[in-house]
């Protein structure tokens, strides 16, 4: 009896859903300072290959000992074979997975939770708006659109971290905007080189000229800029139902069980983590919810 | 594997009950004497090692002087500093003496009180040089040591919870003594660890463990107090092996101006 | 006396003693058997082979933060209400390993949990009780993820509960609507009488138990006595006046909680002032949701050897009373008491029709009396409502 979020795959494991797979680091690709993405590949083939996931699902992926760490899958879900994690370290899981390099073993469970609604923007305009590893969880619905891109309107990215150095994918940029996204980038604090905006994210819905009723805002990152971006969505009129939020709560078990998660009526881990603002604004301007 | 990290183990004013929890550690000591190096710890070898150290225990409050001035040296050889106990991490039972005068108990106790050099107070090691980590409890809990050096050995955070005796005793089985036997009990306000020894054995907690996270103290003793429960016994209960830890401190002495005033104090309505 | 099975929905009526001939005929069932028994000054849930560990001729008293027994001379087996144990602590128990692993040369073996328990029997569980167990059903059980290890003792419960003929202080199964009588999910349902137990059967299995018994078939007169006890206690408790016209100097407040609109009470006061003065009084120990038979929150730990090449994940129940509930790296999101005490009652009586369509709530009044300083929910809703000051 969950909210009514937006479905997804969901993967009933025979072994229990309490039980891991088996992982290996094929690859490990340092993004910036403190963020790694890590290539994963099942060890069990059949498994490898038959993993699927939808853009915005995560896995929890586990270091025996040190614990879970749900963490978004920010790779391609039409590639198959492997899945990428952009981790940054901030507590004791990703903190022992920096010190992985690959060949390593990790554990993982999932995918866990609600998705992008990618195919429902199909026919209208897509506006991506993200800060600093929020836009890991994005990147698979960037990925999706532009393998599908004739069936969607315009599509922009704005896309900010900290500083230059802190930008994720910043070799990609080139190739999304061939592909016909519209990246505008911005940081916090520019340096002498960086040529390109400085400021927040909410601020770069300025340059945009939006077809409201077709438009679909999907963000993530930090919740203050989420409350920003929705409100200059809705500034602009853009319906509550079509802003999509990626929201982050403590998930220790992915389930419904644990109840850390809880956010209002909803289970993030499940219930989530991608909501329409609809189903999160009377829970979103709330003191210590 | 790289070279064994250095444990160091130091004393100060204390009666050494937290180093023999480590040496009963039995069937973990053996474990661990092999994962470190042993290379300071007095009442376990005569043998020791110069620093610097990489983990350096410190049992005990500071109480002189010389006490003072050791710490800061401890605190300069030692990479990860752990006070464990309750004298080390608030200034054990022997903080008492902060409430007294301590020129007082010296002409009672020694024959040539001359002799005697102290300081007025007994004060936890945080007050004197930065601790990256406390082990709480009167004495320590051996689990929680072990759980120490393994989160050390592993790179990852102890996990020593900050929550309430009450989840612990819940969790075992044990029937609550302050609910089931009107026990003026400070489990509630006190941090877990000790395995609820007292509960289990129908006593009161003595809160060894000290103050648990955001402990409501004002609101527990209030209503021990409302209960019948009266002053002088409250405020013994909370000056105890933890009573200078700052948030028992604030109630013992929110409680004797109350009992001076000549006021009962009342749970917040 | 018969040596066929009872059929579902028989009445009969054995001699008090027989509940021996009861306990030891589920033992022979291969059931490991729970029931009431005496210890640590209350009322709790253990194993029980012999009759002679019930706690005959004891009731206790309740009232916020108070809980004592007394003798009572009648000898009854079931007067006493509820302790600070429900079924939860069989069916989810305060700690359970959910996985082991072992790593040699930097490859890790996955390890089996241990073997399920044997099945449970329970003697003496409540109208409550049962709701709270089909509550935790829809928590572990009828989602889209099940739970292994629940499922497994659950589907193996056995279950013989009773009929309350009495209420404590602290009870309000009348309001919530979910006792004293016990209507369903029961293998047999216990009546006590002065000199008799009457049981309905309520499965094949429970026919099998009792059928073991020497029985006689029920007069209809004791089948309406019987059924007629649960009723009039239920009828009492909603005679109870509001508490504002209760006279405390005679006892406890009798308690009783108006649901009417509850959930859209709880959220659209979500800034309500009480939240604050109840946060004064909490003192976020965690208390009422360890003794809630409901609450289902837990955590699960790593517990590592020194050299963490052994591990186990170990789950616990845990409170969203502490900090590390809300924790994460960004911070605590429930930093303060009063937004904690605010997420438990209302996920409790509202938040929780919406993830499983019914309350959280069973009215057990466990979390009123084992509340140290005896916070009353009831008491916090009639402020919130504005009918208590």
């Amino acid at each position: 009896m969950s909210m009514g979020a937006p479905t997804a795959t969901r993967s009933m494991d025979v072994a229990g859903p309490w039980t891991p797979r088996t992982a290996r680091i094929a690859n490990v690709k340092q993004e910036a300072p403190g963020i790694a993405t890590y290539e994963l590949v099942f060890e069990e083939e059949r498994r490898a290959a038959s993993y699927r996931f939808a853009p915005g699902q995560f896995n929890m992926l586990y270091l025996p000992g040190m614990g879970e760490a749900a963490i978004s899958i920010s790779s391609d879900p039409e590639k198959y074979g492997s899945f990428l994690h952009t981790v940054r370290v901030a507590g004791n899981v990703t903190q022992a997975l920096s010190r992985k390099s690959a060949g390593d073993q990790i554990l993982v469970r999932g995918p866990f939770g609600s998705a992008w609604p990618v195919e429902k923007c199909r026919g209208g305009d897509v506006v991506i708006a993200c800060g600093g590893v929020g836009l890991a969880p994005l990147r698979p619905a960037i990925y999706q659109i532009i393998n599908h891109r004739a069936q969607y309107g315009r599509v922009f990215l704005l896309y900010g971290a900290r500083t230059p150095n802190d930008l994720l994918y910043a070799d990609e940029y080139d190739a999304w905007r061939a592909a016909g996204i519209e990246v505008v980038i911005t940081v916090d604090l520019g340096a002498s080189e960086w040529t390109g905006h400085i400021g927040v994210v909410p601020v770069l819905f300025y340059r945009l000229r939006l077809n409201a009723p077709q438009t679909h805002v999907l963000t993530c990152g930090p919740e203050i800029m989420i409350r920003f971006v929705v409100f200059e969505a809705l500034a602009r009129k853009v319906k509550r139902e079509q802003i999509h939020l990626s929201m982050e709560r403590n998930m220790n078990c992915a389930m419904g069980f644990c109840g850390h998660c809880q956010l209002g009526p909803t289970f993030v881990c499940k219930d989530g983590p991608v909501f329409t603002y609809a189903q999160m604004e009377p829970y979103l301007h709330l003191e210590d919810l | 594997m790289a070279a064994k990290p250095k444990l160091a183990v130091f004393k100060f004013a204390s009666c050494d009950g937290c180093q023999l929890s480590l040496l009963d550690a039995e069937d973990e000591l053996l474990a661990v004497a092999d994962a470190v190096e042993i290379a300071y710890f007095l009442e376990a070898r005569t043998r020791t090692l110069e620093g610097p150290y990489d983990v350096g225990l410190v049992e005990g409050s500071i109480t002189t002087a010389h006490d003072a001035e050791r710490i800061r040296r401890i605190r300069d050889q030692c990479q990860f500093l752990v006070t464990i106990g309750a004298c080390a991490t608030s200034g054990g039972i022997q903080s008492l003496r902060n409430w007294a005068d301590v020129n007082e108990f010296i002409s009672q106790v020694y024959a040539h009180p001359e002799y005697i050099k102290t300081l007025a107070t007994s004060t936890p090691v945080a007050d004197h040089v930065i601790v990256d980590f406390e082990l709480r409890g009167c004495p320590i809990n051996k689990h929680q040591l072990v759980e120490l050096v393994a989160a050390l050995l592993q790179g990852r955070k102890p996990r020593v919870p900050r929550y309430s005796v009450c989840i612990d005793c819940k969790r075992k089985h044990v029937v609550c003594v302050a609910v089931a036997q009107g026990v003026a009990c400070l489990g509630p306000v006190t941090q877990a660890g000790c395995g609820v020894i007292c509960p289990a054995y129908h006593r009161e907690c003595f809160g060894c463990f000290g103050p648990k996270e955001q402990p409501n103290l004002a609101s527990l003793l209030g209503h021990y107090a409302n209960r019948g429960a009266d002053a002088v016994q409250l405020v013994r209960l909370t000056r105890n092996f933890n009573g200078y830890a700052p948030e028992f401190r604030e109630a013992s002495d929110d409680l004797e101006t109350a009992a001076a005033l000549g006021n009962t104090p009342d749970a917040p309505s | 006396m018969s040596a066929t099975n009872l059929p579902v929905g028989s009445f009969v009526r054995i001699a008090k003693p027989e509940l021996q001939t009861l306990i030891d005929q589920l033992r022979a069932m291969g059931y490991r058997t729970i029931g009431p028994r005496l210890s640590q000054g209350a009322v709790i849930y253990d194993d029980v082979d012999s009759v002679e560990q019930l706690p005959r001729g004891w009731v206790d008293q309740q009232d916020g933060g108070f809980y004592r027994l007394q003798p009572q001379e009648d000898g009854a087996y079931f007067d006493y209400v509820v302790g600070p144990h429900s079924l939860k602590n069989f069916l989810f128990p305060p700690r359970e390993t959910l996985l082991q692993l072992s790593r040699e040369q930097d490859q890790w073996r996955l390890h089996a949990p241990a073997p399920p328990d044997p099945p449970l029997a329970v003697l003496g569980a409540r109208a409550c009780d049962l709701r709270a167990l089909w509550v935790q059903d829809l928590v572990f059980v009828e989602v889209e993820f099940v739970d292994p290890a629940y499922q497994a003792r659950r589907s193996n419960l056995f279950v013989a509960a009773v009929n309350c003929r009495r209420a404590a202080a602290t009870c309000f199964c009348h309001s919530m609507k979910t006792g004293p009588a016990v209507v369903s999910g029961f293998d047999l349902a216990l009546t006590e009488q002065d000199d008799h137990f009457v049981i309905e059967t309520g499965s094949e299995r429970g026919g099998e138990a009792v059928a073991a018994c020497p029985w006689t078939p029920c007069t209809i007169s004791e089948i309406e006595a019987a059924r007629r006890a649960p009723r009039e206690l239920e009828r009492a408790m909603h005679q109870r006046a509001p508490r504002e016209r209760q006279d405390l100097h005679k006892g406890p407040p009798l308690r009783s909680l108006d649901v009417t609109d509850l959930r859209e009470l709880l959220l659209n006061n979500l800034e309500h002032p009480r939240w604050e003065s109840v946060a004064q009084r909490c003192l976020a120990c965690a208390n009422c949701t360890m003794v809630c038979p409901t609450c289902f929150c837990s955590t699960v730990d790593e517990v590592t050897d020194l050299t963490g090449d052994q591990v186990r994940r170990e789950r616990s129940w845990a409170s969203c009373f502490t900090a590390e509930h809300s924790y994460m790296n960004s911070g605590t999101v429930r930093k303060s008491v009063r937004s904690r005490y605010r997420q438990w009652l209302t996920h409790k009586l509202a938040t929780w029709i919406d993830q499983f369509g019914v309350s959280g709530c069973v009215g057990c009044g466990r979390c009123i009396t084992w509340c140290p300083v005896g916070i009353d929910l009831t008491e916090e809703i009639a402020a919130l409502r504005g009918t208590m000051p």
